[in-house]
């Protein structure tokens, strides 16, 4: 067994085991924080097989804001755990069967058969010369510009969906109208009385 | 050595998880989420594997887009999941029968 292969079989078996965590356990922050780890494995994964720049993209993009929205919503709303665990193992021995056979199934689809070493072998190894992050920049800004545009769109509007509904009116908190502050007149605020000068008798 | 039908069966796996993670947590929308998410991860370690054993740069850039897309969907799941609980006080699949008809 080579060093690769020990590496391989290491993060693996780290990415399944805290998947499986990920779906069995009590607590949703724990869960939010096992998918972190779940992810920092397949990170190293694809480090294997050179997509350098994608690994780095996983921990920064995922590890780094999404999971941390995760865990966010999770500590912000107050679960209650008893009623969500209620009939928890309900649809185990079907889910089981269907994981299983999902996987038999699969693995003889792509298994050693199909896309073993001897069908599809080890490629050659890049140089140091090679950057993965100036390929795929090459690629992207050329060939896929007009998709990578749209992604752009997407997470704009991402972004605005988020804040559009989540933001909210409460009509009953007290707070000032600038607009209105700033246009107001004097005449508004003060009134002037004519009355005659009065003396001391 | 590892090959390419290695990290097909672990995608396989991590996809068949995912699957028993929505089977599982049913009612827990916050996991539910997690879950898609473990699918969505499975797929792209295929993608990953594909463009590294078959010499083609252009399953990353789908990478790429597809991280692009479940951030997005993640976001806006999340979002949809804070309005429902600021509504309903619960998280609970189950409740959120008011479309029933």
């Amino acid at each position: 067994m080579t060093f690769e292969s020990l590496v391989f079989y290491f993060f693996s078996a780290v990415l399944l085991w805290s998947a499986a965590m990920v779906v069995t356990i009590r607590n949703p922050v724990k869960a939010a924080l096992f998918l972190v780890l779940a992810f920092v494995s397949a990170a190293s994964l694809w480090m294997l097989v050179e997509a350098e720049f994608l690994a780095i993209v996983l921990v920064l993009v995922y590890v780094g804001a999404v999971m941390v929205l995760f865990l966010f919503v999770v500590m912000m709303i107050d679960v209650n755990l008893a009623e969500l665990r209620q009939g928890f193992g309900d649809y185990l021995p079907l889910g089981g069967l269907v994981a299983v056979l999902m996987v038999v199934e699969m693995a003889i689809a792509v298994g050693p058969a199909q896309f073993g070493l001897h069908k599809v072998p080890i490629p050659a190894a890049l140089g140091s010369h090679y950057s993965n992050t100036r390929a795929l920049g090459d690629l992207l800004y050329t060939v896929y510009v007009y998709p990578f545009e749209i992604a752009a769109v997407i997470l704009l509007v991402a972004i605005i969906a988020a804040i559009a509904l989540t933001m909210r009116r409460r009509p009953d908190t007290k707070y000032q109208n600038p607009a209105h502050q700033v246009n107001v007149q004097a005449r508004d605020r003060l009134r002037i009385i004519k009355m005659p000068t009065e003396h001391k008798s | 050595m590892v090959s390419l039908s290695d990290y097909l069966i672990l995608a396989a796996a991590l996809f068949a998880i995912g699957i028993v993670g929505v089977f599982l947590n049913r009612k827990n929308l916050v996991v539910l989420l997690m879950a898609i998410e473990l699918i969505l991860l499975a797929v792209n370690i295929n993608f990953i594997a594909f463009s590294h054993y078959l010499w083609g740069l252009s399953g990353q850039v789908f990478v790429f887009f597809i991280l692009t897309v479940a951030a997005a969907e993640s976001a806006i799941g999340l979002a949809i999941l804070i309005v429902l609980f600021r509504n309903r006080r619960t998280i609970n699949v189950d409740d959120f029968d008011t479309l029933r008809g």
